[in-house]
């Protein structure tokens, strides 16, 4: 029970990367964008296949190709920004929401007809396991917990001691007073989309990696997770978005341990963060972290 | 190819009129109040679904398992709008996308209640093949034997069917014409322009608002009961994320405010949404049928982008009522 309380432990780290880390380029394209990125979901799916390329077709390393799909999926975001996102930035709300919606369905939809339907993976041997001891891990666990503990507390550095970083999050909590402080507010605002971009890379790899297997809806399916984790951090709020995805991801492993009442049926972990949305929208709309005066 | 067969357009014509009622209820809720739901399809799943479930399991007559369903669709909606309605618009949105999340993981995760990815065939559980059609067959067998005489010839089930939908469509289009013009409407649209001021003149607003998701909701309810009687079994994949989209494009193929212009924009995107199958001709003749499935939804993207782009409000849409820019 104790080994299984291990291994949900290091399934829920993981899982809360994957999570923080796309979560903090969304919450600060919202924040800074003003803009609800549908096609996030897409921009994880793109770095998968990237990647795919890379290591499958071109036999490189899954690092390089990770580094790749970063480059890849950050191009993609400030080309997509460029072209049709700062363009229409005087549309509204509800109408860049819309936009994003096309973007995503023309970006999965180019993905399904170039690379195919068929399910992929990556050039990983997922037969081997390392036993260490308490919990044993598969070599893609392994490629995503060095990523972790790599890229996590470098985002963390980078968002709070770094000007850029800094910028970022001021951008996004008051435009105006940052702009009044002589922050050049349209350089932040596409450097944003590099970050969100760079971070949607290596998570839309992670979550390849560690589901084993892919297709182009990949990024779809976890779109609603991201935008919980976003909710859930509190919209705009950087630090919000990173501590509230590893709080997601080690709930809704942790909930499945059969020391907790038997635990929950695996199925129903996505249910169980959805739930909390609601609960939360009830309760503490702002996020777990945000200031009432968000709304 | 079936490109001059009268039954396929029917066929077409009774998925528009279908789309076209799943649209309306997304006009009441976004284009009259201004609530921006994204996962309207949750509704139609709801109802579908209550409705199969009680014909099935409980052999409810047809008439009543249809007012179940949407009882279902008024009960999901009132649980997405107590949470959501008092907050700022995009938590609606991200709110509505995230209930339809829970009822898509939900049906495909109880199995044993939904039949699972297998759809509404499972119903029985395995070895069993459920179905939900009889009545709704005899009822339109019904209409087609009296309406024989009339016509000299019997309708196909299609046809029945279309004229069905399209009356109804017809029918709820002229209502709610003349419940936009009439004070509960003007509330509405005072809402969805500046909620505070409506609230200032003594109106519930959030009442309001409960009002106009619930309103949309029991049409989009409508549509995925019809839907669901249309092709006769259904499985989770008939209620994809995407119908919301194609409801938003409809509103935007017509007019985002222009109520009559909902069957315009049904028509419209059927024919588009259809007719990538007849683009056989090279070079799209390159890429197969089962490709031009995903090239069709790309077109769809595309469309959705070109029209926010370049006509935000629509082919016959005012301008100047644009609720689009807040």
């Amino acid at each position: 029970m104790l080994e299984q309380l291990a291994q949900l432990t290091v399934n829920g780290l993981i899982t809360g990367t994957i999570l923080a880390l796309t979560a903090v380029g969304a919450t600060l394209v919202f924040g800074i964008q003003r803009i609800a990125n549908l096609a996030h979901g897409e921009f994880l799916t793109f770095a998968a296949y990237v990647a795919l390329l890379l290591n499958v077709f071109c036999g490189l390393n899954l690092f390089v190709a990770t580094a790749g799909a970063m480059l890849g999926t950050a191009a993609l975001a400030v080309l997509l920004h460029f072209i049709v996102l700062k363009p229409l930035s005087n549309r509204g709300l509800v109408a860049t929401c819309l936009i994003t919606v096309g973007l995503g369905l023309m970006l999965r939809d180019v993905i399904f007809l170039v690379a195919g339907p068929e399910v992929r993976k990556f050039d990983l041997d997922q037969t081997i396991v390392y036993d260490l001891g308490l919990i044993r891990i598969s070599p893609g666990q392994a490629v995503a917990m060095t990523i972790t503990v790599v890229v996590a507390p470098l985002v963390a550095y980078f968002l709070a001691r770094t000007t850029l970083g800094k910028s970022m999050r001021a951008v996004s909590d008051n435009r105006d007073l940052a702009a009044v402080s002589g922050i050049d507010v349209e350089r932040i605002g596409t450097y944003v989309w590099l970050l969100a971009g760079a971070l949607a890379g290596i998570g839309g790899v992670m979550f390849a990696v560690v589901q084993g297997t892919f297709d182009p809806n990949l990024g779809f399916y976890v779109l609603f997770l991201v935008f919980t984790t976003v909710v859930l951090g509190g919209i705009g709020s950087a630090f919000g978005a990173l501590t509230a995805g590893f709080v997601l991801g080690l709930v809704m492993e942790l909930s499945t341990w059969s020391g907790l009442f038997g635990g929950l049926a695996p199925k129903f972990k996505p249910v169980l963060a959805f739930v909390a949305l609601i609960l939360l929208l009830l309760y503490r709309p702002q996020g777990l972290f945000g200031k009432a005066r968000v709304l | 190819m079936d490109l001059f067969n009268p039954g396929f357009w029917t066929f077409v014509a009774v998925i528009a009129g279908i789309y076209g009622i799943m649209a309306l209820g997304l006009y009441v809720q976004f284009s009259l109040a201004g609530l921006p739901n994204f996962g309207h399809v949750a509704f139609m799943a709801v109802a579908a679904y209550a409705m199969a479930i009680l014909v099935v399991r409980y052999e409810v007559p047809l008439a009543l398992a249809a007012l179940g369903g949407l009882a279902a669709a008024v009960v999901l909606a009132v649980v997405m709008g107590v949470p959501a309605l008092r907050l700022r618009a995009d938590y609606l949105a991200i709110a509505t996308i995230a209930g339809s999340e829970i009822i898509r993981y939900l049906v495909m995760s109880l199995p044993e209640l939904t039949g699972g990815a297998i759809g509404s065939m499972g119903l029985l559980g395995p070895g069993e093949i459920a179905l939900y059609n009889q009545d709704w067959q005899a009822f339109r067998d019904a209409i087609a034997g009296l309406v024989t005489p009339l016509l000299g010839a019997a309708p196909s089930h299609d046809e029945v069917t279309m004229a069905l939908v399209w009356a109804l469509l017809i029918g709820l289009i002229a209502l709610f014409w003349r419940l936009e013009r009439s004070p509960w409407g003007r509330v509405l649209k005072g809402i969805r322009e500046d909620d505070t001021a409506v609230a200032a003149v003594g109106k519930n607003v959030v009442h309001f608002k409960m009002q106009a998701l619930i309103i949309g909701a029991i049409l989009g309810g409508l549509a995925g009961l019809l839907l669901a009687w249309q092709i006769g079994v259904f499985s989770p994949d008939d209620y994809q994320p995407t119908l919301t989209f194609y409801a938003y494009l409809i509103l935007i193929l017509g007019g985002v405010n222009r109520i009559w212009a909902i069957p315009v924009g049904a028509v419209l995107f059927s024919l588009l949404y259809t007719g990538t199958r007849f683009l056989n001709f090279f070079p799209l003749s390159l890429f197969d049928p089962g490709e031009r499935a995903f090239l069709r939804l790309f077109l769809v993207g595309l469309l959705l982008v070109l029209f926010m782009a370049l006509r935000p409000e629509g082919a016959f849409g005012d301008r100047r009522q644009l609720m689009l820019e807040k």
